[in-house]
């Protein structure tokens, strides 16, 4: 098993240096799409990851020529001797809200966390490839990780607002940075608020603690500390799953609108949000990307049956 | 329909499976009842027994202030008694006893035990008046009185003394300069109440000036002496400094002197002023003595005090506990020395021990990595909990008073020694050996509060570009920090009320000064110091006058338990306050 996805990295990485050779992987993709469509069962990919075969990823035509934040080449990644990521490559547009989709324990969460290196807090874990963050590199020990965590922001699953007032909790990147000109802070925290929604709601109590907030606001509050050091990339881990509907909705509305000022890398288990939110969409399956491009094109006409048969409620 | 059909089939399968249990046993088994009842009664035991050790506690100590009536009673061969009753009891005399005892008297203990089953009972009278009788307590055995001779003499004045304990007597007559001004009874309180002000007034300028101007006349005097000892240890005898520097010391001690001969004068001048009064009492059985009002503390003719007065005499002598010094080897006056080095004490035990304690928790709960080696030392620490305390004394001593202590004694006061100066038990060696005994309910409760906040509030922390230090100390800390409080107090608790490493370390049985003053720098960490814990002790076990302590012992252990609810109470108010604060407010 392991030989074969080993094996599998080895030959796509022949000959790759840089971002040039990824494309010419994109290049050789319609072969190996005409092979699987001729295969009978829609689930034979699947299949074929389950049992440890390395299948290409199918990346559609679209996301060639976009201006990138961040690309991904040829990353793999194990906890201890679990591999989670199997040699994923992929860009994330700049100014794009992209949304990565997929059944629990596919290696979405563990992507988005090794964009900032959350995984580092672990203890064993082992990667290999590349990413770079506005060209670059963001992995290996010589990066700067405090410094690259704040190039991104990151929102979690449940809420964690610090137990300080809600100014505080907004303006605490500046504060680790070590920023105490009020009028600085001050204007930072408006503008954050403002941006995550949350400003009319709040703008009379920042003093308040931030604990006291409903769920759907402390997430908001959270996606405002997130912006508030203006960061590269946003990356949301899951941020609707601990909350209801209305929360949801508004949370919705929000990541739609950072579109405009922020890239944003969201994480969901929920695919009518992948579908409502995000522009380019990305199928994990087993620590491998399946298939990714245009939201429109996942949600209707994707390449790949095994997408269609997900996206459709089938499986996963 | 179909599932209708199913479902009987299934439940019939399912009890054919195991036998379902039944009757009142089982169903209670389920409700778990039995549990409720044994964890509640064992709930319910702990706290009879707590509340009972407080009820005893409290119930003696706060009946030993209260002033009690006098009774004089005669006794069949012929001697009367007078004092106060303090105890009841039931005894069986022996039959060497009975024989003993004159004819008449025997007869009556044989009529009162045939009675009772052979019990007799007796009473436990203070009778005081140590200086001629050479005893402050005396049994009275019911049959030994002549019927009918208890009354309660109206004049019957009870004396709390400097010296020798109580008095009891009746008032002769007032006499000042050798004159007497009053000699009936009612003349003679009167004169009493209207002089005896004025003769407290002195006293208390006399104690003044001893403690406090001779005090600091001898300090000087001190002062100067090492002043020229340092100066002989720095160029030797033979040489001119030294010659200049005894010159200027003596100047000094001849000043010093003439001052300390003009305030031992103004002394001497009241000392003679108060002892112009005295007051002639006699004893109930007739013998007359003289009593310099001077040596009073307190006076009150018992069997007429109205509530009202009883009340007057109860709130000064708790007043007299709470802010005096102990007089009598510790059995009588206050304890104030002893709250104060308690207080102290327990306050820079704090102080050592939970910064200390907080960092290592922080460290190992923090920093290290886990495995063998911090597992180990978690171990070790817990361990360290059930160490004997007087094992840490005896570390204490060893360590901190005679190496550190001894080195800084060479080191910084060595125009002192042999006299050690921090080279002895002291207030500080006795903290610090307290801080290293509280030290692990310091580091469990820290380690426990950190492992408390939750993992997201890190990752959140981390995430926005936080250092592990930022972290720790912006969102982990603040979150920690009631818990932290938490464990300080519960190491306060423990602190406060250890005794037995103290004794090794510089609590003391009576320590001529407070740790505390106004000669600077006002904290005097190498003093010795009182304590309250050792107070107990000391009057429980090492008082001469055994009887007389013990409502003193419950007493000062009702202040113990009150100091240490004092402080935790403080420290508790101290954590809410800080929790709200780190709740709404900003760093």
């Amino acid at each position: 098993m392991r030989n074969a996805s080993a094996s599998a990295s080895e030959d796509s990485r022949q000959g790759l240096s840089g971002w040039q050779a990824v494309d010419n992987r994109h290049a050789r993709l319609p072969q190996s799409q005409d092979v699987v469509r001729n295969l009978e069962d829609g689930a034979s990919r699947l299949k074929a990851v389950a049992r440890g075969e390395w299948i290409p990823s199918e990346v559609h035509e679209e996301l060639k020529h976009q201006d990138c934040v961040l690309e991904i080449e040829s990353f793999s990644f194990w906890y201890g001797n679990k591999q989670a990521l199997f040699d994923i490559s992929m860009v994330i547009p700049r100014g794009k809200v992209t949304a990565l989709i997929g059944p629990s324990g596919c290696g979405k969460s563990t992507l988005l966390r090794c964009i900032n290196r959350m995984n580092d807090l672990i203890e064993g874990i082992r990667v290999s490839g590349d990413m770079r963050l506005n060209g670059r590199s963001i992995v290996g020990p010589s990066v700067d990780v405090i410094e690259l965590r704040k190039r991104t922001g990151m929102v979690f699953q449940k809420p964690n607002p610090f137990p300080m007032s809600i100014f505080e909790n907004v303006v605490y990147p500046l504060r680790i940075d070590g920023v105490s000109n009020r009028q600085v802070l001050n204007d930072v925290c408006q503008q954050s608020l403002r941006s995550a929604a949350l400003w009319d709601e709040v703008k009379d109590r920042l003093r308040e603690n931030a604990l006291r907030l409903s769920g759907g606001q402390q997430q908001r509050l959270c996606i405002a500390r997130a912006i508030a050091g203006s960061p590269d990339i946003l990356l949301l881990d899951e941020p609707c799953s601990a909350l209801d509907p209305l929360a949801t909705n508004k949370i919705e509305e929000l990541i739609y609108s950072l579109r405009e000022e922020f890239t944003v890398v969201i994480v969901t288990h929920n695919m009518q949000q992948a579908a409502r939110v995000s522009d380019y969409t990305a199928l994990f399956y087993l620590g491998r990307l399946i298939e990714y491009g245009p939201t429109t094109a996942i949600f209707s006409k994707p390449h790949l049956a095994e997408t269609e048969s997900y996206v459709t409620g089938r499986f996963g | 329909m179909a599932i209708l059909t199913e479902e009987p089939k299934s439940t019939l399968k399912a009890s054919q499976r195991w036998p379902r249990s039944s009757g009142a046993a089982g169903a209670s088994a389920a409700r778990g009842e039995p549990l409720i009842w044994i964890s509640g009664g064992a709930l319910a035991v702990s706290l009879a027994m707590i509340g009972g050790l407080l009820v005893l506690v409290a119930y003696h100590a706060v009946r030993t202030f209260w002033s009690v009536p006098v009774i004089r009673v005669e006794l069949r061969d012929g001697t009367i008694v007078m004092g106060e009753v303090t105890r009841y009891d039931r005894f069986k005399p022996d039959k060497m006893t009975l024989a003993d005892l004159p004819e008449e008297t025997r007869a009556a203990f044989e009529k009162t035990m045939q009675k009772d089953d052979g019990w007799v009972s007796r009473r436990l009278v203070r009778t005081g008046n140590y200086e001629l009788t050479n005893e402050h307590f005396r049994w009275v055995a019911q049959p030994e009185v002549v019927p009918d001779s208890e009354t309660r003499p109206e004049w019957a004045l009870v004396l709390e003394r400097m010296a020798w304990g109580r008095f009891y007597g009746f008032p002769e007559a007032m006499v000042i300069d050798d004159k007497v001004v009053a000699n009936k009874p009612d003349e003679v309180w009167n004169a009493f109440q209207q002089h005896f002000p004025k003769v407290v007034e002195d006293r208390n300028e006399v104690r003044r000036l001893e403690k406090r101007t001779l005090g600091d006349i001898n300090h000087d005097i001190e002062q100067s002496r090492l002043r020229l000892r340092e100066v002989e240890l720095k160029h030797g005898k033979q040489s001119s400094e030294y010659q200049k520097a005894q010159k200027a010391f003596d100047k000094e001690e001849a000043r010093l002197t003439a001052e300390y001969e003009k305030v031992g004068k103004r002394i001497e001048d009241l000392r003679e002023q108060m002892s112009r009064y005295l007051l002639k009492m006699k004893t109930a059985d007739g013998v007359e003595t003289d009593i310099k009002l001077a040596d009073i503390v307190r006076a009150y003719p018992a069997n007429k005090l109205t509530l009202a007065g009883k009340l007057q005499v109860y709130l000064s002598r708790i007043w007299e506990f709470l802010a005096d010094e102990p007089r009598e080897a510790n059995s009588e006056g206050g304890v104030f020395p002893a709250i104060f080095g308690t207080v102290m004490m327990t306050l820079i035990m704090s102080l050592a021990v939970v910064p200390l304690g907080v960092l290592a928790a922080l460290y190992l709960r923090e920093y290290a990595k886990s495995g063998a080696m911090v597992s180990a030392v978690r171990i070790a620490i817990n361990n360290l909990a059930g160490v004997p305390s007087i094992v840490f004394g005896v570390f204490g001593l060893g360590f901190f008073c005679y190496i550190v202590g001894g080195g800084i004694d060479h080191l910084f006061f060595e125009a002192r020694l042999p006299s050690p100066t921090f080279g002895t038990g002291g207030i500080l060696w006795a903290s610090l050996t307290l801080a290293l005994l509280t030290l692990p309910v310091v580091i469990v409760a820290t380690e426990e509060a950190l492992a408390s906040v939750p993992n997201s509030m890190r990752e959140g922390s981390y995430a926005c570009g936080a250092g592990k230090w930022q972290t720790l100390r912006r969102v982990v800390l603040p979150q920690a920090m009631p818990g932290i409080l938490t464990g300080t107090i519960l190491a306060m608790a423990r602190g406060a009320g250890e005794v037995a490493p103290l004794m090794l370390v510089g609590a003391v049985k009576l320590a001529p000064e407070l740790p505390f003053d106004h000669r600077f720098p006002f904290i005097h960490l190498e003093r010795s110091f009182m304590h309250l814990g050792f107070h107990i002790y000391d009057l429980g076990f090492q008082s001469q006058n055994s009887e007389a302590a013990k409502p003193m012992v419950y007493a000062t252990t009702l202040l113990l338990i009150m100091v240490i609810l004092v402080l935790n109470l403080s420290a508790i108010y101290l954590r809410n306050r800080l929790r709200k604060r780190f709740e709404v407010g900003s760093f």
